[in-house]
């Protein structure tokens, strides 16, 4: 304590002046770097509460002569917006379980367990990481399409206009999920299996009990990862859905986008309480988050 | 952790409970078969399960390992099969034919690629513009999230709030983003335009113009880097600080540390952003749909923006794939080209040069 009391301002060494300026070059650049980072958020939540006379003003107002709420319920009259909610949080729940679910158990069998073959698959996977969507896009389409009415599911139209084709390949395990369950499983000590094995522990209980509880911070990446995507997917939405009644929340913004003009306003409403419930999970998880990313640290 | 997963389990159970509660009468239907499904994968695993442990009862430890390690990879080699592998294939297969999918359904050899090549007015500028995006993307986006990775890495004050502020942008896509971006942009009434006026410059037209459409489009996707940040962060806080304390003590100075040492050793996880960035660059979609359908004059009509009109808007399937093989084609080159040119500059720790 009293080499506190004892300590005066030290002469103005000229390291020292280079350290200070290093620091305010620091910090201007990273308030300058979130200012640029954070505006287009700002300028959204004043435009969703501006009067629909101020949203495109030339020149433009940096604040709202009054702020008004028409923007959040407008869209609820005029489109079917709080169906699109709900068909949103559908798909977006329960792929996020199926793609935990699923990744966890084959990141479990690569990473904890050997069995021919093994390396092998690991090595597929990590190829398939390359495949462009789009290569499989139209395929999978078709398949969706005609596979069910083929093997008699279905009628014609297989299952088109349903949420299964956005479902069904999160239920067996997304790739880069995998990835990076396996990553982070790998990191565990083996000696924890030894033990639970010799207590006589099954595989299933392994996994189940052991292994899951200690993934707990990549789960939470897996889980902000897959809710963000099926959050605010479009692509496959757009080519699967076409009744208005199973739109989700981006399909419903863009076809507030519509070429009868632009709902400026509602569009900039909807999409500020669109990114609530991402927030909400962010914030939830952020923790884990940053730890399960340095974690499974990816390395090339 | 349990708290914030009981909490993320609640609030999924209300938000599940209050989608087939309120559901409006005629999605609901949608929603029964979506929830049967999921009743079927779901006792699909619970069956998984059984045969694991039927299988850990009648085995010797080994033989049973070597079962159950498969039966658990089991999704995802279903995966591989159908959305996957088998995808490939029958994508190939389909660019050999002119069909709609309903009445018209013809052998066509390689016709379609024929007329992709020669014919096609669209390709080459799709082509074009996709080359044009990535290279102004890629290289920007990895400069910019590393530089802020970098800055967030020092020893700052409020680090945790920098990195979420940060990283809120990546947790938007898409059609919010596109949308929020007219609104900054626009050359009368955008916020931009105060800031171009402030220099005495005059706002270019960005979407609204032939020439700036496409950069326009690599400058909002530049926005999203926070998840490239956040794996170079990752990637920083995995180099032990010894190595650096280490060139410090041997005289070297704050930028040749940077230069001679941190990068060096950053390379594996810059590659990585830098193959992924391009893979994602080549799929460039949302945006251009949204922003400019791919206008103006075909100024941002993206080789992905071609395959969904051809497919999904004129119903030529066939000729489609065939669009998306040669995607396939070009990305496959692309990365095999980095791949290889990062023997000379990815460096492996353990001296071990791949």
């Amino acid at each position: 304590m009293s080499t506190v009391a004892l300590a005066r301002p030290r002469p103005l060494s000229r390291e020292r002046v280079v350290r200070g300026l290093w620091r305010t070059v620091l910090y201007v650049g990273i308030v300058a770097g979130t200012i640029l980072f954070t505006f287009p958020f700002l300028w959204m939540i004043k435009s969703s509460v501006s009067p629909p006379a101020e949203v495109l003003l030339n020149p433009p107002r940096l604040l709202p002569s009054a702020i008004v709420w028409e923007n959040y319920y407008l869209p609820f009259e005029r489109q079917p917006f709080a169906t699109f909610y709900v068909n949103t949080a559908f798909v977006t729940i329960t792929g996020m379980m199926g793609v935990i679910l699923s990744s966890s158990v084959v990141a479990f069998a690569l990473a904890r367990m050997r069995w021919p073959g093994r390396d092998k698959f690991f090595f597929v996977m990590i190829s398939t990481l390359m495949l462009p969507a789009h290569v499989t896009l139209i395929p999978t389409y078709v398949g969706f399409a005609k596979g069910p009415e083929l093997v008699g599911l279905t009628g014609q139209g297989g299952w088109l206009n349903t949420f299964i084709p956005l479902l069904a390949p999160e239920w067996t395990g997304s790739p880069f999920i995998i990835f990076l369950m396996r990553q982070y499983m790998m990191t565990i000590p083996l000696e924890m299996d030894d033990a639970a094995r010799i207590d006589g522990c099954g595989w299933f209980q392994l996994f189940w009990r052991i292994i899951m509880p200690l993934s707990a911070p990549v789960m939470g990446v897996a889980a902000i990862y897959s809710f963000q995507y099926h959050w605010n997917a479009f692509e496959r939405p757009l080519i699967y859905l076409n009744r208005i009644d199973l739109f989700t929340v981006p399909l419903g913004m863009a076809m507030l986008n519509g070429r009868y003009g632009t709902d400026f306003g509602g569009l900039m409403a909807m999409s500020t309480i669109s990114l609530i419930p991402v927030m909400i999970v962010f914030f939830l998880a952020q923790r884990y988050f940053i730890q399960g990313v340095v974690v499974s640290g990816v390395k090339g | 952790m349990s708290r914030s997963i009981t909490v993320l389990a609640a609030l999924g159970a209300a938000a599940l409970a209050a989608a087939l509660g309120f559901l409006p009468s005629t999605g609901a239907e949608v929603i029964d078969t979506a929830l049967r499904a999921l009743g079927v994968a779901l006792l699909l695993y619970v069956l998984l399960f059984i045969i694991a442990a039927v299988s850990e009862r009648g085995m010797t430890q080994r033989r049973a390992e070597s079962v159950i390690g498969w039966v658990f990879a089991f999704p995802y080699l279903l995966h591989l099969i159908l959305f996957q592998a088998g995808a490939i294939l029958f994508s190939f297969y389909l660019s050999l034919f002119s069909s709609d999918l309903l009445q018209r359904h013809e052998f066509i050899d390689i016709d379609n690629y024929r007329y992709l090549f020669q014919d096609e007015p669209l390709f080459w500028i799709a082509v074009k513009n996709t080359l044009i995006y990535t290279l102004i993307s890629v290289p920007l986006a990895t400069v910019i999230a590393l530089s802020i990775a970098v800055l967030l890495n020092q020893n700052i004050k409020f680090q945790g709030v920098f990195r979420t502020l940060f990283y809120m942008p990546a947790l938007v896509t898409g059609v919010a983003v596109a949308i929020v971006w007219i609104m900054v942009l626009h050359p009368e009434f955008g916020i931009s335009a105060i800031a171009f006026e402030f220099f005495g410059l005059k706002s270019p037209r960005w979407f609204w113009s032939e020439d700036w459409a496409l950069p326009g489009l690599a400058m909002i996707a530049l926005w999203g880097a926070g998840t490239n940040m956040l794996l170079y962060l990752a990637g920083l806080q995995s180099i032990p600080s010894q190595v650096q304390e280490a060139a410090r003590i041997d005289g070297a100075s704050a930028w040749q540390v940077f230069f001679r040492v941190t990068l060096p050793l950053l390379t594996p996880t810059v590659f990585f952003n830098v193959v992924l960035n391009m893979i994602g660059s080549f799929q460039v979609f949302t945006q251009a749909f949204v922003l400019t359908q791919g206008g103006p004059n075909n100024a941002t009509l993206t080789m992905v923006l071609l395959i969904y009109r051809k497919a999904f808007q004129n119903f030529s399937f066939g000729y489609a794939s065939a669009i998306a093989w040669v995607l396939f084609v070009v990305i496959l080159i692309m990365t095999f080209i980095v791949f290889r040119s990062s023997n000379r500059w990815v460096y492996y720790e353990g001296g071990l040069r791949r």
